[in-house]
């Protein structure tokens, strides 16, 4: 390090030149290089790293602002986009109020005397989730809904002896189911798909000749990845014997359809992207985990109790830690440790100032709108709609021509139209995954369906 | 009352405490219990499209009654709720933080600014790649910025978390063990490691041996090489390890490892200690994740999220998460779906794509001076709190220490004064503890780690309030024992929460 320059102060960095020469001085050595040798000399690096900066931060958000810029976004453009994440209305005040440093730069809650404000949070985070899944105990946030399944799965494995097999409906979210897939690849646990019948619903003969005596469980995602909605009955009279898990990958669907805890499921886990919190390329996002009573054990994550504490006032606290990788390490139900718990909390905000009538509006709004465009969708001459199930706030569309076209079309016009179904199910070429939420207004509808209907009679000429 | 009275009760204390400041026992009550019906927190437009009859929509069966017991809150009435929780917080921007391997640092608010971008904020992670250019080429930017770092040819920016990067780093090996021939048995891990190293070589199927630390408290090279054999698929080790020491023979473990067909795993949780200063991948290591919430700066946030990139050796580039991101030859960027041999995917998307953004704001505006300056004055200063606090308390492990240093409570439990209540005596003096009780190899642990962003006033500070303490153990140790006594709460019965779970709030 000596042959290099004397390292300039930074903004970042308060101790300057006086504090480091009575600080070396304390401590006993002449230099600061000093206190590296234990590093051997043959791993040190005797330049600088070749990366540019230190940029102020005017010429940070110069460069990232232009960054920024070459993203088509809903900006400037209507956006249909969902497939796992959808754009719905922020309050205003939960990024503010997730700004406060108190939340914004502390760690997890390991103090619960100097952390009661993030506990308690958790605490009712969890109370929103068991409400609104209709199950027993939450967890305090997994990564997302993708890792939230495979903690699912892996749950599920721990029930039972011998057990082998999950059944995954085809209509979960593939990229959930890919990544499972990733999760249990060396368990000697094997993944079992079930398709749909000609109404985007699970097919529920397939799935009773599926749940062999070796599955232990059997996971189904409502809205599925079709945008149909589930009939749950129907599928816990078809898998009587084993762990049931619901994907929730909507979130704000809870508002209004029927939660899964009330129809015999076992687990319920999803993403909470839609509560309010932003697309933002994929993540953070929030993983939720709701399960009966009798599997609080066995779940994964942090979990926040009631007690008291010894002058007896009520207090959270972590609890149930016995469960996971600090205490049982190798054996622990989970290796998760950091979570999304800023994620959590900004769903929680968003969950109390939405409320009982609010989490219905949304979820009403969502429905009347995606149901006016289906309407205006399928009266277009060559416009079907593949699937006859009942929808929440999204479903597929289907022309004569492949999708990637008519979405190009669509972008033209300022619509960000849809998602290619053809990336996730091979051979649906001409089929795309439309979204519609209480963001979308009826112009943004109206313009939607002339501009597809335009498209289809160019590409006819 | 005299510094050696120990006749006062600390709960007579309390009581004057309350007394004297009785808004400190009023405490906020649950959201759910200040909902009120007719009162609400938001508003929609009204609906602009015609109505039609549920019944239509979605048959009454798939429809669920009220949700009961949700909240009817005003928008005052949850901001109000929202900061007097925030109050009941310590924070990093309140002051020192000192949690041992969590890296603690300044969180500076331009990563925040930039990460709200609308461009980046609103886009969508299945766009079709040509609408996304500015987020792949963040990722491209990124990627190449913590090659560099790293001295590594690959990194993946998938995982969200540092657990679950040893996990895809741990997942990689097996599969080039399996491509080998054999997926092997075992992972070597060390006694000082972290809970989540066993737990992840868990779900990707191994068996974990332990090695024992020897007395520098570091990874004995001789019971390493008796350790490796052809059944084991790796070693996990910390670098700098749990205790702060830099493992010297590093170089020598990839070689004992590589010789027989093993690979090195690099916990990054401590890069901190010698970002600028060293780079992983000259050091023979073939897999390394690294935690962006604690070596670059994104916010913690209560517990995440975090980030967890990790780079890998030439050997392992074939098996990384997919997709990649690549850039074309005519300079525009795509995703590559293309690797036949790839573990697959570690979850759904792109990663935590927010917490890149703002990780690679900080890397650029600390520029490559700035990166070295972090691990130099982390290093100093963590060396300034070991001169200091020395003479009062036991440092177990005497090597030379890089960016934390671990305590134990040797000195004090001879008055029957334990870390727990160390850590919690610390709090009335106004600092979040350290990291307590961890690494395992140390009985009684306190593991403090400062960073880069404390000025020596606030170091200072810290070390005369662990002095006090100390004396306070040999005056009053009863104070010490039942502390914290200013908190908004203070000890929990954490039993009864255990013996009877109250996990959520009832009517």
């Amino acid at each position: 390090m000596s042959n290099l320059p004397e390292t300039p102060t930074h903004r970042f960095i308060p101790n300057a030149s006086e504090d480091v020469r009575e600080m070396l001085a304390t401590i006993g050595v002449r230099a600061i290089e000093d206190l590296f040798a234990s590093i051997p000399a043959d791993v040190k690096i005797d330049r600088l790293l070749d990366v540019p900066g230190p940029w102020s931060e005017i010429e940070t958000r110069r460069w990232f602002g232009q960054l920024a810029s070459r993203n088509k976004t809903a900006v400037d453009h209507a956006t249909f986009l969902g497939g796992g994440a959808y754009a719905h209305y922020q309050p205003a005040c939960i990024d503010q109020l997730l700004l406060r440093a108190e939340f914004l730069t502390s760690y997890t809650p390991y103090q619960p005397e100097v952390s009661q404000g993030t506990l308690q949070s958790i605490f009712e985070y969890q109370t929103h989730q068991s409400m609104l899944t209709g199950l027993d105990v939450a967890n305090a946030s997994l990564y997302d809904g993708s890792t939230a399944l495979c903690e699912a799965v892996l749950l599920a494995e721990r029930l039972v002896k011998n057990k082998t097999k999950v059944v995954i409906a085809k209509s979960v979210h593939p990229q959930y189911t890919e990544t499972v897939r990733t999760y249990v690849q060396n368990l000697g646990i094997e993944i079992v798909e079930v398709g749909w019948t000609s109404d985007g619903r699970v097919d529920g003969e397939a799935l009773r000749q599926a749940c062999t005596a070796d599955v232990f469980a059997v996971a189904i995602q409502s809205p599925n990845f079709l945008g149909v909605v589930e009939d749950y009955d129907a599928i816990t009279a078809a898998t009587a014997a084993v762990t049931k898990i619901a994907v929730v990958a909507e979130a704000t669907s809870l508002g209004i359809l029927t939660p899964p805890g009330e129809h015999g499921f076992d687990i319920c886990v999803g993403e909470g992207q839609a509560w309010g919190v932003p697309t933002q390329f994929g993540g953070p996002y929030v993983g939720f985990m709701v399960v009966r009573d009798a599997l609080k054990r066995y779940m994964p994550g942090r979990l926040v109790g009631e007690t008291v504490d010894v002058d007896g006032r009520r207090a959270y606290v972590l609890t149930l830690a016995t469960r996971e990788q600090h205490i049982r390490r190798g054996k622990a139900t989970s290796n998760i440790c950091s979570n999304e718990a800023l994620i959590a909390l900004a769903a929680n905000m968003y969950l109390s100032l939405m409320g009982k009538e609010g989490l219905r509006e949304v979820a009403t709004q969502c429905l009347q709108k995606a149901a006016y465009l289906r309407q205006k969708l399928s009266a277009i001459a060559s416009v079907t709609l593949p699937f006859a199930g009942p929808t929440y706030n999204e479903f597929v569309v289907r022309t004569p021509f492949p999708a990637a076209g008519i979405l190009g079309d669509l972008e033209h016009e300022k619509i960000l139209g849809g998602i290619p179904l053809a990336q996730f199910y091979p051979g649906h070429d001409n089929d795309f995954l439309v979204a519609v939420t209480e963001l979308n207004t009826r112009e943004q509808i109206d313009h939607y369906a002339a501009a597809l209907s335009a498209a289809i009679s160019r590409k006819r000429r | 009352m005299s510094a050696g009275d120990t006749t006062m009760t600390p709960v007579l204390e309390q009581q004057e405490v309350a007394a004297a400041a009785p808004q400190r026992i009023l405490r906020e009550g649950l959201i759910f219990e200040h909902s009120k019906a007719g009162r609400r927190g938001y508003q929609l437009p009204a609906l602009d499209v015609p109505e039609q009859a549920l019944d239509q929509l979605l048959p009454k069966p798939l429809r669920r009654a009220a949700i009961e017991d949700e909240l009817e809150v005003s928008e005052v009435g949850v901001i109000r709720h929202f900061t007097r929780l925030s109050k009941l917080n310590m924070s990093i921007d309140a002051g020192l933080y000192p949690l041992g391997s969590c890296t603690m640092k300044h969180n500076p608010r331009i990563n925040e600014e930039i990460a709200r971008t609308p461009g980046f904020a609103l886009s969508h992670p299945l766009q079709p790649a040509h609408q996304i250019q500015g987020s792949l080429e963040l990722m491209w930017h990124l990627e190449q910025t913590l090659k560099e770092i790293f001295g590594m040819p690959r990194v993946t920016l998938q995982p969200v978390a540092g657990a679950h990067g040893e996990l895809t780093g741990i997942l990689m090996v097996r599969k080039a063990q399996i491509k080998a021939g054999n997926p092997r048995t075992y992972i070597l891990i060390p006694d000082s490691a972290h809970g989540t190293h066993p737990a992840s070589a868990a779900f990707a199927g191994y068996e974990i041996k332990e090695l024992k630390s020897n007395s520098r408290g570091t990874v004995d090279l001789n019971a390493l090489a008796e350790a490796v054999t052809e059944d084991v698929a790796a070693l996990m080790v910390t670098v700098p390890n749990t205790l702060g020491v830099f493992e010297s023979e590093i170089k020598k473990f990839a070689e004992i490892l590589h010789a027989k067909g093993a690979f090195l795993y690099c916990d990054g949780a401590n890069l901190n200690a010698f970002v600028g200063i060293a780079r992983p991948g000259d050091m023979g290591i073939d897999v390394m994740h690294s935690n962006l919430h604690k070596t670059f700066s994104t916010p913690h946030g209560g517990g995440g999220p975090g980030a967890g990139p990790v780079g890998v050796s030439e050997r392992l580039v074939p098996f990384l998460p997919s997709p990649t991101v690549e850039r074309a030859a005519d300079g525009t960027f795509y995703l590559q779906y293309d690797h036949p041999d790839s573990i697959g995917r570690m979850r759904a998307f792109h990663g935590n794509f927010g917490v890149l953004v703002r990780a690679l704001t900080y890397i650029r505006s600390m520029g490559p001076e700035g990166l070295r300056r972090i691990a130099e004055i982390a290093v100093l200063n963590a060396n300034y709190i070991r001169a200091r606090l020395k003479s009062s308390y036991y440092l177990p492990y005497d090597a030379a220490t890089l960016h934390e240093v671990v305590f134990s409570d040797k000195m004090q439990s001879a008055q029957d004064v334990h870390t727990l209540d160390i850590a919690k005596r610390l709090m009335d003096y106004g600092f979040h503890p350290p990291t307590i009780y961890f690494p395992l190899i140390v009985a009684g642990a306190l593991m403090i780690e400062p960073t880069e962003s404390e000025p020596k006033e606030e170091l200072d500070a810290f070390c005369d309030a662990m002095i006090a303490i100390a004396q306070e153990v040999k005056e009053r140790p009863e104070l010490v024992r039942t502390a914290p006594h200013t908190t908004p709460v203070r000890r929990l019965d954490e039993a009864r929460a255990a013996r009877n779970p109250i996990l959520r709030w009832k009517k």
